[in-house]
């Protein structure tokens, strides 16, 4: 051991604990105070293996780039071919994922929609039911069919696109939905059907069907109710991909959404969060390996989420083998989600106080559960949801997935692909011996794929 | 028209055309006040889902899961048992079941009338928002399961946990109660009970007497679940 080194303490007695550090011992305290667990939004804040520990190897004399401004490199998605009478087509394969109204205030449904339409891309209901606003600024809108079945009804089945059954999500597999009381306004517990005010838990299981032998029966009633026209996904939380997403083909999904463990939520306990299900990373090879064993590869298309961010991201899920991915926190984000300041009539205003209210600094906040979002996304207040004006977060939004898209297309003309659907395993390499392990990707440099 | 047979009334049997076919003509093809039989039903799963006209439908035989399943505003009579699901989240009109009914019935449904004139398996009303439903007979385990609204008369016993963690839904029972669930509790009947309970077993055709039924709703405990919060200890 080299004692001179800066980082070894000096002292034995301010030896700090590896175990019980700072963070740790704040987490017991808080719970001896508080008898309760902690609670709060977005996604895992720890560390895991992630698209970030892969690379793409561009092409060079083996392999034929394609031109990165002139060329033409298709970004064109079909989802939802299998039994579909009208499959979904949009223009690139970044969709945004199920949020709730009631988790996100009205505005922002609306600003998603737009911003989902301006881009050519699907955005999503959530478990509160579908708003007028976000039909009418949709395009194409995919409706959830959630265990709470708030507000779930056959007129906006009939309004929607294409409709997702969720079985889990991300953030908490094996968990229903939570929101709190101070974001119950009137109008979400009348969509709702709850009392106003009240801490709603939602149900972790569907009320009618149990396995996946009911579930093959639900999505035919689903089909049988709209004619066999809209495409049918299963959206799944990443803990047993390979047989969840095998079991979700065999129920008849015309699409299978995987989300990882680092999928957002509004509102979760943090042991849940960053404790219960696998990176997105293990998930996508796991939801590609099952659709290969069965070879659906395809037939039945495969959306990824939870923590795609750029299109790096993008481009890595597609090519392990996705069809689409999903995003939520990232879209956040653009419209301002931890931003220091909100846009009102061109003017910038600082949140910072409104921040420190909450006990925390922009970067940090993940209060989406108290319904105080200083920059008015994850609110129902009517004076704080004023602070993002839909036009502003649509065009934002817009602008991000118009990014990531251009970015997408960037690394696959790299990699000589006409179309971004092209990108492949082999156009990978991982980084650490865990992504390699995980995404069955060789280490760079080598041809090793550690337990292959 | 003569009131006996009308030139509109339709027939259609199971076992000459694919349920599919039905299920399109009953979305698209009807007119108000319509009677349409479906003959041979035979089990099969998802008979005349999604209905959205006032029409009177009968089922001659037993039907599988989800039977007239988010029905709107149809007055739909199965003569024979049903399978999981019967009405499941239905939003207007009625639903009779002549026989008994497997599990869920009624589930998520936000309004309507469901009828079962015989026994209801586990999970009766799970997750109701806002329907009737009236059983003849039993209601196993777990009926009325996170109800939000609504209310569910049950002529006969019920099962382990009843009213698990109920919202704003009235139960009824008649017979005996194995056990109720987390937060459901007996309430002493009021005035309002009873004539809801008149109401409905009339329109149920039932002829008990509403002085015999007990009355279980939400304790409200669980409505605010962190109530020790922010206490410093």
């Amino acid at each position: 051991m080299d004692l001179n080194n800066s980082s070894t303490p000096r002292s034995l007695s301010r030896e700090a604990s590896w175990g019980y550090d700072h963070r740790m011992i704040n987490y017991i305290q808080n719970a001896a105070n508080q008898g309760l667990y902690e609670i709060r939004g977005l996604g895992a804040k720890r560390q895991l293996p992630h698209f970030d520990d892969l690379v793409f190897l561009g092409a060079s004399l083996t392999r034929y780039p394609l031109e990165g401004y002139r060329e033409k490199c298709s970004t064109k998605t079909v989802l939802g071919t299998r039994y579909a009478k009208k499959p979904i087509e949009l223009d690139i394969p970044i969709t945004i994922a199920g949020m709730s109204f009631g988790s996100l205030s009205a505005h922002v449904k609306d600003a998603l929609g737009r911003a989902a339409t301006a881009a050519g891309t699907s955005t999503t209901t959530g478990d509160g039911g579908m708003t007028p606003e976000e039909r009418l600024s949709s395009k194409t809108l995919v409706y959830q069919c959630l265990p709470s079945r708030y507000g779930f009804n056959p007129d906006d089945v009939r309004k929607a696109d294409a409709i997702e059954i969720v079985i889990g999500q991300g953030a908490k597999p094996g968990g229903g939905g939570m929101l709190l009381g101070q974001k119950i306004n009137p109008r979400v517990a009348q969509m709702r059907t709850l009392p106003e005010g009240i801490d709603q838990r939602s149900a972790c299981r569907h009320p009618d069907w149990t396995g996946s032998d009911d579930l093959t029966i639900k999505i035919a009633e689903l089909r049988e109710l709209t004619d066999w026209e809209k495409p049918i996904y299963v959206k799944v939380g990443a803990s047993r991909p390979f047989n969840d997403v095998k079991l979700a083909v065999q129920s008849g999904a015309d699409v299978v959404v995987v989300d990882g463990m680092q999928g957002g939520t509004a509102a979760t306990q943090v042991v849940f969060i960053e404790h219960v299900g696998i990176p997105t990373l293990a998930a996508v090879r796991q939801a590609v390996d099952a659709l290969e064993d069965l070879n659906m590869k395809g037939k039945v298309q495969l959306i990824v989420s939870g923590g795609v961010r750029t299109g790096a991201d993008v481009a890595k899920a597609l090519a392990m083998g996705a069809d689409a991915v999903s995003i939520g926190q990232g879209t956040l984000f653009a419209m301002g989600c931890n931003q220091e300041t909100y846009l009102q009539d061109g003017t910038h205003y600082s949140a910072v106080d409104d921040y420190t209210a909450l006990g925390t600094t922009p970067g940090h906040c993940h209060h989406c559960h108290t319904g105080k979002c200083p920059v008015g996304i994850t609110t129902q207040d009517a004076m704080l949801e004023q602070r993002l004006e839909p036009q502003v977060g649509a065009q934002r939004v817009k602008n991000y997935l118009q990014t990531l898209a251009m970015e997408l297309t960037t690394i696959a003309r790299a990699c000589g692909k006409q179309n971004v659907h092209h990108l492949e395993p082999e156009d990978l390499a991982a980084l650490t011996i865990e992504a390699a392990a995980m995404a069955r990707i060789p280490l760079a440099g080598t041809n090793w794929i550690p337990g292959a | 028209m003569d009131g006996l047979t009308r030139s509109n009334d339709l027939t259609f049997d199971l076992a000459q055309m694919p349920l599919r076919d039905v299920n399109q003509f009953l979305h698209h093809n009807v007119e108000s006040g319509q009677k349409i039989t479906i003959l041979n039903p035979d089990g099969a799963h998802n008979i005349a889902v999604g209905l959205d006209a006032p029409i009177d439908l009968d089922i001659a035989g037993h039907a599988g899961y989800y039977a007239a399943g988010m029905n709107k505003l149809a007055n739909v009579t199965i003569a024979g048992n049903v399978g999981p699901g019967v009405a499941e989240n239905m939003m207007s009109g009625r639903v009779h079941v002549r026989g008994f009914a497997s599990v869920a019935a009624g589930a998520s449904a936000h309004s309507g009338l469901l009828v079962i004139d015989g026994d209801a398996s586990l999970r009766c009303g799970i997750s109701l928002k806002g329907a009737d439903i009236v059983v003849g007979g039993n209601v196993g385990s777990f009926s009325g399961f996170m109800a939000q609204a609504g209310r569910m008369v049950v002529c006969g016993n019920a099962g382990d946990a009843l009213g698990d963690s109920l919202y704003e839904a009235i139960i009824y029972v008649r017979g005996d109660i194995k056990s109720l669930g987390a937060d459901a509790q007996l309430q002493p009947m009021t005035d309002t009970d009873y004539s809801t309970l008149e109401e409905l077993l009339t329109k149920a055709e039932l002829t008990y007497s509403p002085q015999e039924f007990k009355r279980i709703a939400s304790a409200k405990q669980l409505y605010h679940w962190n109530a020790n919060a922010h206490q410093e200890y």
